[in-house]
């Protein structure tokens, strides 16, 4: 029960400290004028949201966004990036009048969210707590289980992909 | 003991900040989508927002010990790279005819 009481207030901190740095860098990312300062932001962004999940019990959740967010889809922005050369000069910029409104229509965003929690009933973590929901025998028994088909259907969605993105890229012969 | 840790961060956190905090990083994402005019930055942003609601998903998943949630955060993600990766393809075929991503220059269905 002491090791109960003890360990209370350092999830807590952690919780605080990786929101902070979430919401920091997410900001960093739209403030920050250069491209590569921005997905460099965004990366820290994703760990902080992976810190998250470790402290919700989604382990191999957490690995798998490491190496999907922060290792595949961000590495492809910044090389996309980097073979553009894009920076700070060339950085496009609008209207001080159009950042103001488009700021205050978020901000009106956000006040729509949290005001719709205001009527919502209490909720309560459920009763017997499984802390093994996120570990890949639990997960991969539900994805090859209940979500098979949908499972079957995304392999598609990705070779789709693939091929899309090379017939896209691909130089046009007729020039 | 580690049991006992992460089991106690669901106790001890109420499933309203999670709400607040995926809120606020969705906003920022919209935010992002309407203040920026690099299209690669507001692909970043897209991105950010998708995460938000990732976030929500393994939030109430384990609030309720279902793992029905986080095997959809796969099927975003998944359909999240799909989407990158043709993105960024139309992305960079655009930056080799017209030398920009600026997406006032792409303006030209209006005229």
């Amino acid at each position: 029960m002491s090791t109960l009481l003890l360990n209370i207030p350092v999830t807590q901190y952690m919780f605080y400290f990786l929101s902070f740095v979430a919401i920091l860098c997410g900001m960093m990312v739209v403030i920050s004028k250069n491209p590569i300062h921005s997905i460099l932001y965004l990366i820290l962004t994703f760990f902080s949201i992976a810190g998250h999940y470790l402290l919700l019990n989604a382990q191999f959740l957490a690995v798998v966004h490491i190496i999907v967010y922060a290792g595949a889809i961000m590495v492809l922005f910044l090389y996309v990036i980097m073979m553009m050369n894009l920076n700070e000069k060339d950085e496009p910029n609008k209207k001080v009048f159009l950042k103001i409104a488009a700021v205050g229509s978020a901000g009106l965003l956000l006040l729509t969210l949290v005001g719709s929690l205001k009527g919502a009933e209490k909720m309560v973590a459920a009763a017997p707590l499984n802390t093994n929901v996120g570990l890949i025998k639990n997960l991969g028994q539900t994805l090859f289980g209940e979500f098979l088909f949908p499972f079957e259907i995304s392999s598609i969605l990705l070779l789709a992909a693939m091929v899309g993105a090379i017939m896209i890229g691909k130089k046009d012969p007729v020039k | 003991m580690r049991g006992i840790l992460l089991q106690s961060a669901i106790i001890s956190t109420p499933i309203e900040w999670y709400i607040m905090l995926s809120a606020v990083l969705f906003t920022i994402g919209a935010c992002g989508v309407m203040v920026k005019r690099n299209a690669i930055i507001i692909f970043a942003c897209v991105e950010l927002m998708l995460n938000a609601v990732n976030l929500l998903l393994v939030a109430f998943s384990s609030y309720h010990s279902d793992a029905s949630a986080q095997v959809f955060v796969f099927f975003i993600m998944a359909v999240a790279a799909a989407e990158v990766a043709v993105g960024l393809a139309i992305l960079s075929m655009i930056y080799r005819n017209l030398k920009s991503i600026d997406i006032n220059v792409l303006s030209k269905l209006k005229h």
